[in-house]
């Protein structure tokens, strides 16, 4: 990799910055489908208003001490503003031990299945490690969600701790795994980060 | 039910005291000992204002679980603390406990707080499981964490960074169940 490389664009997705206005409308439609909270967030499920959404945005922006990083997942189909398939985040980053948390969500089952994750994981663990200089990144999952198991063990992610029965879901118990993956274990790997077609 | 929640052989757990010039200077004494801070914490060490300490005891009266302050039966003197977060949901909290003084150390205040928390996680706060993690190779509160039941869960690799050293972060575990059969509290019974 290089200085010349992008760091935000993939093949067929981008990773972009949030655009309150919109985003909190599509956000909003998503907090209204409860199988896809349940993939990606441990708190109850709860639809959300596109103005209570916004509120989020913005309380987040005022919280983070730079230590959280947040990116839109937009197509690239129309070059121009794109639509708005997920996000993603770096977050939890403790500077001193160069270590921080990976999350990261397709929303619409439409969307899934299109390599559109897989492009997005790249990107942010470019960023994560080459940017941010981190030196080793946890993904957390949740024992049913075992597409989203499977897909960062293909990353390299490794399980290396398993929380019995954290979770509570439908009166039944469920653990709730952590995943890492360390920088070196990339080291080899350079030619994951690359896309074929770095225009 | 149980008998006394906050009364054990050695120690009790007590509230916290924002307003307590006492507690705010052991929390800052504490802290002068980098060491306790960094098998406490991952957060950079820092020496603790006064304003600092006083913050974490006005927290630990207001969050969801419960924070107490472990003083000896007979005085008032603070020896540590012990923290349960609780997410109530999923029925699981996470554990924080630390003995402030070396002098202090290695004389069963640790493993007492343990159990007494413990009971108050399960018969009290009605939880399913407790958590905790614990820098590699923090032997004696890994003994102190198994005997009180928790069994360990995994290990984040590389977790922290030490004087050029990687050490990894230990997760274990206790489930109501792990907890009932070490615990012989659990089946007090008062006949009624």
């Amino acid at each position: 990799m290089s200085i010349s490389d992008q760091l935000f664009e993939g093949e067929h997705i981008r990773l972009a910055p949030l655009d309150p206005e919109k985003d909190a409308e599509t956000e909003s439609k998503w907090t209204h489908d409860p199988d896809y909270q349940r993939l990606i967030s441990a708190q109850p499920v709860r639809p959300l208003s596109p103005g209570q959404i916004k509120k989020k945005y913005e309380e987040a922006e005022k919280e983070k001490k730079h230590n959280q990083f947040v990116f839109a997942l937009r197509t690239r189909e129309d070059d121009g503003a794109g639509r708005l398939i997920g996000f993603a985040r770096i977050e939890h980053i403790e500077w001193n031990h160069a270590h921080g948390g990976l999350a990261l969500g397709i929303a619409s089952p439409d969307d899934r299945g299109k390599g559109y994750g897989t492009e997005a994981l790249r990107l942010l663990l470019r960023y994560a490690f080459d940017e941010l200089n981190l030196h080793r990144l946890t993904a957390t999952v949740f024992e049913y969600n075992t597409v989203a198991l499977r897909f960062f063990e293909k990353a390299g992610f490794v399980i290396e701790v398993r929380r019995r029965q954290a979770l509570n879901r439908d009166g039944k118990r469920w653990d709730w795994l952590h995943l890492g993956l360390l920088r070196e274990e990339m080291k080899d790997k350079d030619s994951r980060f690359k896309f074929q077609d770095s225009n | 039910m149980n008998s006394h929640l906050f009364q054990g052989s050695l120690l009790r757990l007590t509230a916290a005291n924002p307003d307590s010039s006492a507690d705010v200077d052991a929390l800052m004494r504490w802290a002068r000992d980098s060491e306790y801070l960094r098998l406490q914490e991952g957060d950079p060490a820092m020496p603790r204002s006064a304003a600092r300490a006083k913050e974490i005891l006005s927290n630990a009266q207001d969050h969801d679980g419960a924070t107490f302050i472990l003083r000896p039966l007979d005085d008032e003197r603070a020896l540590g603390f012990v923290g349960l977060w609780a997410n109530w949901t999923h029925g699981d909290a996470w554990l924080g406990i630390g003995i402030g003084d070396r002098a202090d150390w290695s004389k069963g205040y640790g493993s007492e707080a343990l159990r007494l928390a413990l009971r108050y996680a399960f018969t009290e706060l009605n939880l399913h499981r407790v958590s905790l993690t614990v820098l590699e190779g923090n032997a004696r509160a890994i003994r102190a964490y198994e005997k009180a039941g928790f069994v360990l869960e995994g290990q984040a690799r590389h977790y922290s960074r030490y004087d050029g050293q990687w050490y990894g972060e230990v997760f274990m575990g206790v489930l109501r169940e792990d907890w009932e059969e070490k615990d012989s509290s659990s089946k007090i019974q008062v006949p009624n």
